[in-house]
């Protein structure tokens, strides 16, 4: 607006923006005035408590947490990830041990474990030797003898089920703008595998040639490369159809054009090589755990800013969804997990279907998966009656709860507009409107594998809490 | 299980998978159809149609580049007949396009970003929300009309103030009209363009002014509503002079109106004071206040058809009076516009009636009984729980058809507002009940018409309706007001 806003105001018809009764706004068109409706609900859905809770913190801390989420985004957006290395999950997080298990996901004890989770700590524990078998490895869990921790305690994420424990092979990826790490484990493949619940021999099999033979690989290809910058692949595979998280075909087949050369020049084993190549070549998803790690690189380095409310973690165990604000440090805030909506592999059904499940959702953190839906429109497709042409408006709706767009990352279709990043939890609770997040699903027993694909959304029980939480520091300082 | 599995293979034909799972899942649905799965022929999928008992030779036969077509159905005949749906459904692609969900904001934010050149949000949303609405419209540099009620003074001096360091305007809360260069906005009257602009604390009352002016042939350019507390000495009159200010500025503007209830004396004095800083001609209008000092430049009127002419630059003459009967009797007033009910009782207690109000102007008594009573049929105790009787007039028939059979009321006056926002017929109503419920020798009606030719309802329409019913129409809210004391014996 320039000069005196209200001259501007009386210089020409108004152009309205209408909030509430919609018969205005049919009068301003009828009138042939510029005007855009807001399809407007209460906020907080209409809970008092919360909404005064809101409504305070926009009084008094307004310009305080504006700053310090401006300062949270400027850390995302500035992020410089880089695929480093392959190295054992024991050396790249020094506090495991045996019988040590992190998993996806807020903290959960075995009790409260669905199946697929019980089934890939089964076969975890066999495939590290600390078990002779899948039964012994349930009477050990049920009397204890493993102790369990979120992957995201040891800045580290996994899909699914998740599992990391110490002779695994993870995938590190520097954030070389602010020096910390993340780290996540090879992606499997598709079929029965240990992220789904899968822990028979085939599963198991392959985790040890992972271990033994692909990761080591990898990770020479990596340190041969100087590393692979991940920024600008991930902005080619959203120009390609990817969003990151169901849907990686094009960031995957970018991957191994960029490695092929240093895996070939680093391996003196023609049939090892072959294997390597055939097992990338073999899966659309192979990308995912890199961008999962990524994106756990990313939104670690917007942790620990006081005051900030954006979202810094979301991630689901089967039981729990729970979440991470910047503002409020490494508290968990927790509701239980939804199930997720979507279409299913012939045989299975929604019946067959385990809750919502995975560390993956911190694409989503990070304005990818179900944020740039509109990148995919493939994707949108798996929500119920969702038409491809509808993929657009999953990426515009997520413009409402975050805080800005990635200017490096965009989605040509929807006139390169940036990928909408920095979750603020006061506008979740406001517009109970809750991250949507592209996912796979499990089947509810371990072993059988992933069922089906589709859409979760985050409860947005976890963001109130959260809201909650930061009002009271706030308070206190 | 006698069902019949039937596979087709398409060689070389890739559709993306989740294209494929869509179509599946509308096979599967068909009447005797177990199953279906289409799937491009890789092993690993080849493995999980054959974990599902989907998988013939065929299929089995099939290479990665290959889509296989399996179901399984009760018999031969359905599941040759779902391979042959499914075939059709992948050869004729989706014509849809962009037909999808129309995307609409769900916050004020997104509407800003979606509309960046937006410069006014007109909030309707319930009471208790409109000040955070409005807060949020000033923070993104919007201009904020509040048509809301229910909202804290508190609240409103707070937005005023933050606002006005914006140098930006709150109409309101509890603003029903506006006009900002010729466009009505909320409650308003579609009236022809010209050089006054008005300030007003009423939405009746500018839509009454506004009218006035437009019979008299002149035309509004602006008219600026600024809610019904703004004059209060606790809000200070913070976007009335703001408007008078502007106004003052605009080139386009020859004449300034601004329309209220008698504001707090310090208060007044500084809205007259700066239409003495404008300099243009202006006209205040307090309906019930008694005179007061002027400088030159202004006048003051004590009703709203005095102010239009005031503001049109023509005297304050009474229009022709028409040949009435007498009634002995008081008179009862049904309104429905607010600022109308208190413009008759200037009128009436002007005249020296002993008058009740529930809605009372200074020197009047409050009440809802008598012979001389002027209800305001908008006000809260009314409309709890129901429209307002400018959008829904059915608040007004009961007291209607109690007063058309009362014996000691000579004259009811029911006024009838129209314009953008009102009802879309609030003649035919009134008229319907009068011609249900009148008597020969029972009470007058006198009803007046606030609105314009180019208004939806139109003007001399409702009118005509009034009139074949037997209504006398007088051509504004005051000379009705006046026909009624003539009818009465005491004009």
């Amino acid at each position: 607006m320039t000069g005196d806003p209200i001259e501007s105001l009386l210089r020409g018809p108004p152009k309205v923006i209408n909030v509430g009764l919609a018969g205005f706004s049919r009068d301003l068109s009828e009138q042939g005035v510029e005007s855009v409706h807001v399809d407007w609900s209460p906020p907080a859905q209409g809970d008092p408590i919360v909404a005064a809770l809101l409504s305070k913190l926009d009084g008094s801390s307004k310009e305080r947490i504006d700053a310090a989420n401006s300062r949270a985004l400027d850390q995302m957006l500035s992020s410089e990830p880089v695929l480093i290395d392959v190295i054992p999950a024991s050396e790249a997080i020094p506090a495991l041990e045996p019988r040590r298990i992190l998993h996806a996901g807020p903290p959960l004890e075995w009790e409260r474990m669905c199946g697929p989770m019980r089934g890939a700590i089964q076969g975890i524990s066999v495939f590290e030797g600390w078990e002779a078998n899948l039964s012994d490895a349930q009477k050990s869990a049920e009397q204890g003898l493993f102790s369990f921790y979120p992957n995201h305690h040891f800045d580290a994420v996994g899909p699914m089920t998740g599992i990391t424990t110490l002779s695994q092979p993870v995938m590190v990826v520097e954030n070389r703008k602010f020096g910390n790490r993340a780290y996540c484990a090879i992606n499997e493949g598709l079929g029965k595998v240990l992220r789904f619940g899968g822990n028979d021999d085939e599963v198991l099999n392959r985790l040890r040639w992972i271990r033994d033979e692909f990761g080591p690989a990898l990770g020479r290809a990596l340190r041969n490369l100087g590393g692979l910058s991940l920024k600008g692949l991930v902005a080619r595979g959203l120009s390609m159809g990817d969003e990151m998280h169901q849907r990686n075909a094009a960031c995957s087949s970018l991957a191994l054009r960029e490695l092929a050369a240093a895996l070939a020049e680093t391996s003196s084993d023609s049939q090892a090589l072959t294997r390597a190549f055939a097992f990338m070549a073999g899966n659309d998803q192979f990308f995912l755990n890199i961008a999962m790690a990524m994106g756990k690189s990313i939104a670690d380095s917007a942790r620990a800013i006081e005051g900030s409310s954006i979202v810094t973690a979301m991630s689901r165990n089967g039981t729990d969804f729970g979440i991470q604000v910047s503002g409020t440090g490494d508290s968990w805030f927790i509701a239980p997990v939804e199930m997720p909506e979507g279409l299913f592999f012939p045989g299975f059904t929604e019946e067959d279907a385990n809750p919502d499940m995975g560390d993956s959702a911190i694409v989503e953190t990070v304005g990818l998966g179900g944020f740039a839906m509109g990148a995919a429109p493939a994707v949108a497709g798996f929500v119920g009656a969702g038409a491809a042409s509808d993929a657009g408006n999953y990426t515009l709706r997520m413009k409402d709860i975050t805080a800005g767009g990635n200017p490096e990352w965009k989605i040509p279709s929807m006139d390169y507009i940036g990928v909408p990043t920095g979750i603020d939890i006061r506008a979740v609770v406001e517009t109970a409107i809750a991250p949507t997040i592209n996912t796979g699903i499990a089947h509810r027993r371990a072993g059988i594998g992933q069922v089906g694909a589709g859409i979760a959304r985050a409860p947005l029980k976890c963001f109130s809490q959260a809201l909650v939480d930061l009002a009271r520091r706030l308070e206190a300082k | 299980m006698n069902a019949v599995v039937m596979n087709e293979v398409r060689k070389g034909f890739y559709v993306d998978s989740v294209a494929l799972m869509r179509i599946s899942r509308s096979i599967g649905r068909l009447k005797q159809v177990d199953e279906a799965s289409l799937m491009m022929g890789t092993p690993a999928n080849r493995e999980i149609m054959a974990d599902a008992g989907l998988l013939a030779d065929e299929g089995a036969a099939a290479g990665g580049g290959d889509l296989v077509i399996a179901v399984r159905a009760e018999n031969s005949a359905a599941a040759k007949e779902a391979l042959s749906t499914a075939i059709e459904q992948l050869q004729s692609p989706s014509q849809k396009f962009a037909s999808g969900e129309e995307w609409t904001p769900r916050t004020l934010r997104s509407a800003v970003s979606a509309f960046p050149s937006a410069n006014v949000a007109l909030i309707s949303v319930p009471g208790e929300f409109a000040a955070a609405e409005a807060r949020k419209a000033i923070r993104l540099g919007l201009h904020a009309m509040i048509f809301s009620d229910n909202v804290s003074i508190a609240e409103e001096i707070q937005l005023k103030r933050e606002a006005q360091s914006l140098g930006l305007l709150v109409m309101g809360p509890d603003c029903g009209t506006a006009i900002i260069s010729g466009t009505p906005l909320a409650f308003a009257n579609c009236v022809s363009r010209g050089p006054v602009g008005i300030v007003g604390a009423s939405g009746t009352g500018i839509q009454e002014v506004s009218c006035q002016i437009e019979r008299m042939g002149g035309g509004i350019l602006h008219a600026i509503g600024v809610g019904g507390r703004d004059l209060k000495s606790e809000v200070g009159g913070t976007t009335t002079l703001m408007a008078i200010d502007a106004l003052a500025s605009d080139p386009d503007i020859e004449s300034i109106v601004v329309i209220s209830k008698p504001p707090g004396d310090d208060v007044a004095k500084k809205v007259i004071e700066r239409l003495g800083i404008a300099g243009k001609p202006a006209v205040v209008c307090f309906l019930g206040s008694a005179a007061l000092p002027l400088p030159a430049n202004v006048l003051q009127a004590y009703t709203l058809k005095d102010a239009a002419a005031a503001a049109v630059g023509k005297g304050f003459e009474q229009s022709e009076r028409p040949g009435l009967p007498t009634r002995s009797g008081g008179i009862a007033g049904l309104y429905s516009g607010g600022t109308l009910c208190a413009e008759a009782q200037v009128i009436l207690r002007d005249a020296g009636l002993p008058i009740n109000s529930n809605a009372p102007i200074a020197k009047v008594a409050k009440g809802r009984e008598g012979s001389y009573v002027l209800l305001d049929l908008g006000d809260d105790e009314f409309t709890r729980g129901r429209p307002h009787p400018m959008i829904d007039p059915g608040v007004r028939e009961a007291f209607l058809i109690e007063a058309l059979g009362r014996d000691d009321i000579g004259v009811v006056l029911a006024d009838v507002v129209i314009g953008q926002g009102a009802h879309s017929d609030p003649a035919l109503p009134l008229a319907d009940i009068v011609r249900a419920h009148g008597r020969r020798s029972g009470p007058i009606v006198i009803s007046a018409v606030t609105g314009t030719e180019q208004d939806s309802q139109v003007l001399s329409d409702q009118e005509s309706k009034l009139c074949k019913a037997g209504i006398v129409v007088a051509s504004s809210n005051a000379d009705a007001a006046r026909w009624a004391l003539a009818v009465a014996g005491r004009g």
